[in-house]
């Protein structure tokens, strides 16, 4: 089944937004980290999310390590620098930056989730 | 010359010499001086907007419970990005309230204004930040300077 990434995109966010209601309503306790992650028996999405309610999702493999720190890094070292720096991307409209793109290449290439093989 | 830089610092009097440079440039073009305000504090939402990121980034704070943590975040941020430590007072009963008080405005040093700008609030690009930072973490807030 293909769809567009703004299909993928719009259903992603219907999906999170329901999954973290849910959680919310469930939890006995005031909720502080919300929620960061499910794994089927294919794989493992991870979720990470700003006090401004950006987010940040990673689908990978299901026994990759450090996910929530490679987001975490993304946001803090790639986003911040290469976005918000940036005069000409502007908020709520999709990144076009080349910088960006390389940026975040890169960063997700030298993290322990990437290169890490299943045992 | 050899000084090491940190490429995030500015020297402070650069500084408060551009914004001045920045006002009166805005006063030059838009003559009012409600103009004037209005473009300030619409300057700083925008600024806001996107310097809490940062903000957030570097300090790994999470989400304030409330007003007296946000009091206290916003407190490290002027630390953090005016190098000024404010104090906070005069909460209000209700505890939605509160001031802070800033004893040097590294904006304003070496200022003075003019009778003909007597209504012109020049460091109205910080109410329009704060404004803008808090209303990105979903907090409506209105900040006005005295």
């Amino acid at each position: 089944m293909t769809m567009s990434l703004e299909e993928e995109s719009r259903l992603l966010y219907g999906m999170l937004f329901s999954l973290k209601s849910f959680s919310n309503r469930i939890s006995p306790l005031d909720v502080q980290e919300g929620v960061q992650c499910y794994t089927t028996n294919k794989y493992k999405m991870t979720l990470f999310e700003t006090p401004t309610s950006l987010k940040f999702v990673c689908n990978t493999d299901v026994n990759a390590p450090g996910v929530n720190e490679m987001l975490q890094k993304l946001y803090t070292q790639v986003y911040v620098e290469y976005v918000i720096r940036n005069p000409e991307c502007k908020p709520a409209e999709p990144i076009t930056s080349e910088l960006f793109k390389a940026k975040l290449d890169e960063t997700v290439r030298m993290s322990p989730a990437f290169s890490s093989k299943a045992a | 010359m050899n000084r090491s830089v940190d490429p995030k610092k500015v020297n402070s009097e650069l500084f408060t010499l551009t914004y001045g440079a920045l006002v009166v440039q805005l006063l030059n073009d838009l003559e009012s001086v409600e103009d004037v305000n209005k473009h300030l504090d619409r300057m700083g939402y925008n600024i806001g907007v996107r310097l809490v990121e940062d903000f957030i980034a570097r300090s790994s704070a999470d989400k304030c419970y409330d007003l007296r943590e946000t009091a206290d975040k916003l407190q490290a941020a002027f630390r953090m990005y005016l190098g000024i430590s404010p104090s906070i007072a005069n909460w209000a009963p209700a505890g939605d309230e509160f001031s802070l008080m800033i004893d040097t405005n590294p904006l304003t040093e070496f200022v003075e204004l003019p009778d003909t700008c007597s209504n012109m609030r020049y460091s109205a690009i910080l109410p329009g930040m704060v404004r803008g930072a808090c209303e990105m973490v979903h907090l409506e807030v209105s900040f006005s300077v005295k």
